[in-house]
């Protein structure tokens, strides 16, 4: 019998290390980092930056992913949620807009997480129909128009920095201590890991599952309503199109390359977190390397393929009888 | 008349939208409408035909608008770039899709994959690839190109029914009769069903999920080939997202998201209230395109929440009807 | 009617053994089914039935023996090439395609066809005329999970049977269907039966055993029992070879109990059933009494204890807890209440593989207390090194993932996780199963030190000696009702045993 065992988190920061490498050869300035106007510039800057958005879908999937679950809304979800922003800025204040934003988000999770835990649809299934019409949705927001915004408070939150730190980099780093917080510092984490274990022990052992598989698409959502105000502050307006587009696919990925299985069980948010760092490393190593950045796409399917063949339960089980054979 | 609900509500609902329609607009009611719904949406009936099989097995294929556009881009370079005769460039296409869909249902079966996953890879694979060959849009001159799109059936009434409107009619016929008439078919419907009595009935699993992603990818590519033939051109970004389009319209022809209950009828009813939808807002002129995806999105939910109550309603009217102690 | 038995046996096997790594699951044992007998295949859990049968329809390989088929030896690598030989299997959950079409089911692969077409006319018709041989006449275009479990097993019958089957063996077809439906199956056993079939009948109601079984084998332990004729074995005999105990043995009783005033009632149970799932029962449970749950496999013992614990919904009856009236509509609420329960099925039920000896048996403690209370790892950490040291649990290594333990220190891992809820009422479903024999007397200690020390113990077991040691009182099951309750001096062996035959000594 093969179990995982507790995330060491060596093999994604080996990965990590080696992908900067990398990048550090093929662009010797790589690591240089400058502080211009109060803000931090760089290569590894911009890798932090860049991977803000799918860092923070990422510490919000990671969880619904251990509870055997999946979210493909989370790129519609950041369409609207942007799009939302982006619309109310120049009228509204700052506070106003992001609670709009965010409020909306998190209703998109309730609606998620009731298809699921309240109705019993399969995750997958449910989270489809918020994929198709969330972008649907956003459009009807920005009524087709990619709409801009000038004002500077939610503008700060794309491009400001706080001492130094990107403003997106210190709102997923805050985003992630506070998920940390509510899932390892209370009991949550290890519901979460016993219902993905196993759903029906938990369940005699007397967890309710119900309210927090709700309470997890929802702050899944929240997190990718988050992500998606980022990216249109980002660009000083919402693109109901491309906003967030593919990300969810990228989310998934993060989570899987952090060792958190498909099927549900253990977890760790900040390995996932650095998931999401090591696909954006890849990203800005493949710019940096002048080839274009189409070759993104194959060298994610590579990696997709790789990390699935290391987690196959199928080849874990040959593997070790090629080693008991060995012996 | 229980086990055809989800079909007859489906081309109620087609049937009523119609209606309505025209109602509407006294002019919608024509040949010219109809066969322009068909021609349109020529390339999304054919990908779904394979989507139904594939989702009637239990599975899901992501990949296929990235083949649709791997296609495109294909045949643009090969015809326009290397030269090649479009016959040559066709069937070279389509054994690369029909391999390139083997190879994901050799990778789901044996290694035991999740078919989202792997399909996702196929899907990141095949639009990169594309991505690799050109970003360009490449317009496709061959003279057969023209020729095929000058070859219409005039229709009374002035509809013209396109060749591959014609095309995607058949094979939506050939995948009803593979699917419902076939020792193939049933072994399509088995696996989604439960892959466990399947195997204990003698039915190997691992051929039947190769030819079913094997035939997905390469209606994908045919329809790839037609939508490179809609559009005179081969673009790397095409097709992006037909995917959702084509699990949309198997879903709301009634085919079980989870697998196990479908029809080919269904998807291709479920492809034509998808162009109606558009067609209703292009005739309307005011609306504004995105209400087609948020009606597709409210579309979804109706029948998955309806397909969900009628599986739990039929657990429990069980029938012991028929059954005389001899 | 018996059949001829000069005629040579349809399937005789001798000598069949299979180990799993150092388990023996079957030792050397033989089985004659003749034609046109319906044999019953008995045993207890752990007896190797299951076993039995997949060795003989090529699902596992045999290590020794013979199988021979009409006297021809037979050595089936595969399930189909058993079918090939003329053995076929109809299990309880049925293995047909329910979303498929009554016809499709039957034929599966070998669909007649032309020009690769299915003739589906031609197949309906030959679907119609197969099952109006069973006395079925269905629409066969319907799904086939439009109709009961019932019919379902007897179009898997007629696949089987229409796939030229010589012996046909039935693995628990009866176990969810009523009379009625037990009894069309019957008839269309006899049928078979008639027409020279010879049908292996493995089942745990005895009832049906000796309305349509001629004989009867009985395993235990992997081992043959032995063979006998159904009409010449009383059912006292018959349930004493099930269980293992000879006449004489079982007359040794536990000490006789000191009339001690009872303890106050925990709680009261009063009319509680489900429809198709366990005829109503009563039951009080008292602070510092072990209530024990005695009955053959299968016949409601751990039904009981779900709808005790509200792991099941039950639809009639009323619970009392401390005398206030309560309702028990899941696990959470009987928590709440100071239940526990340590579920049969360790594996689906009981342990979360992956997390560790330490979160394993904080997990129902922490689920009582809530997500925003949660224990401090120092606490968890000693929690988890009592209990390791108070059940000796091994390797006492906490931080060990559970999974990878023995099956007797996943027991007492989940042991501790009731016991750090300090219930009041804990219930164990076959405590002891499949654990060895040394944390196997442990157990039982511990459940004695238990119920000394105050709490009420609701235990199923298989093991009659056990019960009668530590039980004050025992429930008897039988074909999913509770048949008598024994207390005092009349929990003994012989008393149990007698009840589980239906030949009641003493009924309360």
């Amino acid at each position: 019998m093969t179990l995982r065992q507790p995330h060491s988190g060596v093999p994604q920061i080996i990965a990590l290390l080696v992908i900067l490498a990398v990048n550090w050869i093929v662009s010797p300035q790589f690591f240089d980092i400058r502080l211009q106007d109060g803000r931090l510039f760089g290569s590894l800057i911009d890798v932090l930056n860049r991977g803000a958005p799918v860092a923070l879908l990422s510490i919000g999937m990671v969880l619904v992913i251990a509870l055997r679950g999946i979210d493909l809304s989370v790129g519609a979800v950041m369409a609207i949620c942007g799009a939302i922003a982006a619309s109310l800025a120049d009228s509204h204040s700052l506070p106003v807009t992001l609670a709009a934003a965010l409020g909306v988000g998190l209703l998109c999770g309730l609606w998620n997480g009731i298809l699921v835990a309240g109705l019993g649809i399969q995750p997958i299934v449910a989270t489809l129909i918020l994929m198709v019409a969330g972008r649907g949705i956003a459009q009807l927001i920005t009524e087709g128009r990619i709409v801009t915004f000038t004002d500077p408070a939610l503008a700060w939150i794309g491009g400001g920095s706080i001492v130094g730190v990107p403003a997106p980099v210190a709102i997923t780093a805050v985003m992630l201590l506070v998920t940390l917080l509510l899932v390892r510092g209370t009991a949550l984490g290890l519901m979460i890991e016993a219902t993905g274990g196993n759903e029906r022990a938990s369940t005699l052992a007397g967890i309710g599952t119900r309210a927090m598989t709700i309470a997890v698409y929802v702050w899944c959502s929240l997190c990718a309503a988050m992500a998606g105000v980022i990216a249109a502050a980002d660009i000083l307006g919402a693109d109901a199109n491309n906003a967030g587009l593919w990300l969810e696919l990228d989310a998934i990925l993060a989570v899987v390359i952090g060792g958190t299985s498909l099927f549900g069980g253990r977890f760790s948010i900040s390995l996932a977190v650095l998931g999401a760092l090591i696909i954006q490393a890849m990203n800005t190593g493949i710019l940096l390397s002048g080839y274009p950045p189409q070759f993104n796409l194959v060298v994610k399917a590579v990696v997709v393929m790789a990390v699935l063949l290391v987690q196959s339960p199928k080849l874990a089980g040959l593997s070790a009888a090629l080693r008991r054979r060995a012996r | 008349m229980r086990r055809h609900l989800p079909v007859l509500v489906t081309t109620a609902v087609f049937v009523a939208m119609f209606v309505a329609c025209s109602l509407q607009y006294p002019n919608f009611a024509s040949t010219r409408v109809v066969a322009n719904l068909l021609t349109d949406n020529a390339f999304l009936g054919i990908v779904a035909v394979g989507m139904t099989f594939v989702i009637i097995s239990g599975g899901i294929d992501l990949s296929v608008g990235s083949v649709i556009g791997f296609t495109t881009v294909f045949l643009a370079i090969a015809i326009e770039h290397l030269g090649w005769p479009p016959a040559v460039a066709f069937v070279v296409v389509l054994v690369l899709a029909a391999l390139f869909g083997a190879g994901m249902g050799a990778v789901i079966h044996y290694l035991e994959m999740p078919p989202f996953i792997v399909t996702l890879a196929g899907m990141f694979l095949a639009r990169g690839a594309s991505f690799l060959m050109s970003t360009e849009s490449i317009a496709i001159n061959a003279p057969l190109y023209a020729e095929i799109s000058s070859t219409v059936i005039r229709l009374p009434g002035g509809g013209r029914l396109t060749l591959i409107a014609i095309l995607m009619l058949v094979v939506v016929l050939a995948g009803a009769v593979l699917l419902h008439a076939t020792r193939f078919g049933a072994n399509v419907y088995a696996p989604g069903g439960s892959r466990a009595s399947t195997e204990m009935m003698g039915v190997r699993v691992g051929p039947a999920t190769i030819r079913i992603y094997l035939l997905s990818s390469l209606l994908a590519g045919l329809s790839g080939i037609v939508f490179s033939l809609y559009t005179s051109s081969g673009y790397s970004l095409s097709a992006v997202g037909v995917e959702l389009d084509a699990i949309a319209a198997v879903v709301i022809g009634g085919t079980l998201l989870t697998g196990g209950y479908g029809t080919v009828f269904g998807t291709f009813i479920g492809v034509l209230i998808q162009g109606l939808i558009q067609t209703y807002i292009s005739f309307d002129g005011s609306l504004s395109s995105w209400w087609a995806k948020i009606a597709t999105g409210l579309l979804l939910f109706a029948f998955i929440a309806f397909q969900q109550l009628s599986v739990g309603l039929s657990r429990r009217g069980r029938r012991m009807a028929g059954v005389t102690a001899p | 009617m018996l059949p001829d038995v000069s005629a040579p046996p349809l399937l005789e096997i001798r000598g069949l053994s299979k180990s799993f790594g150092p388990v023996h699951a079957l030792e050397g044992v033989d089985l004659t089914v003749r034609g046109g007998e319906i044999h019953a295949l008995l045993g207890e859990n752990g007896a190797g039935k299951s076993t039995l049968i997949k060795a003989l329809t090529g699902i596992y390989s045999r290590d020794a023996g013979t199988v021979r088929l009409a006297g021809e030896a037979i050595a089936p690598a595969t399930a189909d090439e058993a079918v090939a030989a003329g053995i076929a299997t109809v299990y309880q959950e049925v293995n047909l395609l329910p979303n498929l079409s009554v016809a499709q089911n039957l034929y599966l692969g070998r669909q007649p066809t032309r020009f690769g077409l299915v003739q589906r006319a031609e197949m309906r018709r030959r679907a119609r005329d197969l099952l109006a041989g069973f006395g079925l006449s269905l629409d066969v275009d319907a799904p086939l999970g439009e109709y009961s479990v019932a019919v379902q097993s007897l179009v898997a019958i007629a696949r089987a049977v229409d796939l030229s089957a010589r012996v046909l063996i039935l693995d628990e077809p009866t176990a969810s269907l009523d009379a009625n439906e037990v009894e069309v199956l019957f008839s269309v056993m006899r049928r078979l039966a008639a027409r020279g079939i010879g049908i292996v009948f493995v089942t745990h109601f005895l009832d049906q055993v000796y309305a349509v079984c001629d004989r009867i084998t009985v395993l235990r332990n992997g081992r043959l029992v032995g063979e006998r004729e159904t009409a010449r074995l009383p059912r006292l005999e018959l349930v004493h070879m099930m269980l293992g105990r000879e006449l004489s043995e079982a007359t040794h009783d536990r000490a006789p109990v000191v009339d001690e005033a009872k303890g106050p009632v925990v709680a009261a149970f009063q009319g509680i059933g489900k429809s198709g799932y366990l005829a109503p029962f009563d039951l009080t449970l008292r602070r510092g009494d072990v209530v024990g749950l005695a009955g053959l496999l299968g016949s409601g013992r751990t039904e009981t204890v779900r709808l005790v614990f509200g792991a099941e919904r039950a639809d009639c009856g009323s619970v009392a807890v401390d005398g206030r009236p309560v309702r028990l509509t899941n696990p959470r609420e009987a928590i709440r209440h100071g239940f526990g329960y340590c579920p049969e099925e360790r594996k689906t039920e009981g342990i979360v593989a992956e997390l560790t000896v330490r979160e394993n048996i904080v997990l129902a403690l922490q689920a009582r207390r809530g997500i925003l209370k949660p224990l401090a790892r120092r606490e968890q950490d000693e929690i988890a090194r009592r209990f390791i040291r108070l059940l000796d649990i091994r390797p006492a290594d906490p931080e060990r993932p559970i999974g990878l333990l023995s099956g007797g220190n996943q027991q007492k891992v989940l042991l501790a996780r009731w016991l750090a809820t300090e219930p009041r009422l804990l219930i164990l479903d076959e405590p002891t199963r499949g654990i060895d024999v040394g944390a196997h007397a442990e157990i039982i200690r511990l459940i004695r030190q238990l119920c000394a020390e105050g709490m009420a113990l609701l235990v199923v077991s298989s093991e009659l000696e056990e019960i009668a040691v530590y039980a004050d009182e025992v429930a008897v099951l039988r074909d999913r009702a509770h048949v008598a309750m024994l207390a005092g001096a009349d929990v003994s062996v012989p008393a149990i045993l007698a009840a589980i035959a239906g030949e009641t000594l003493r009924a309360a």
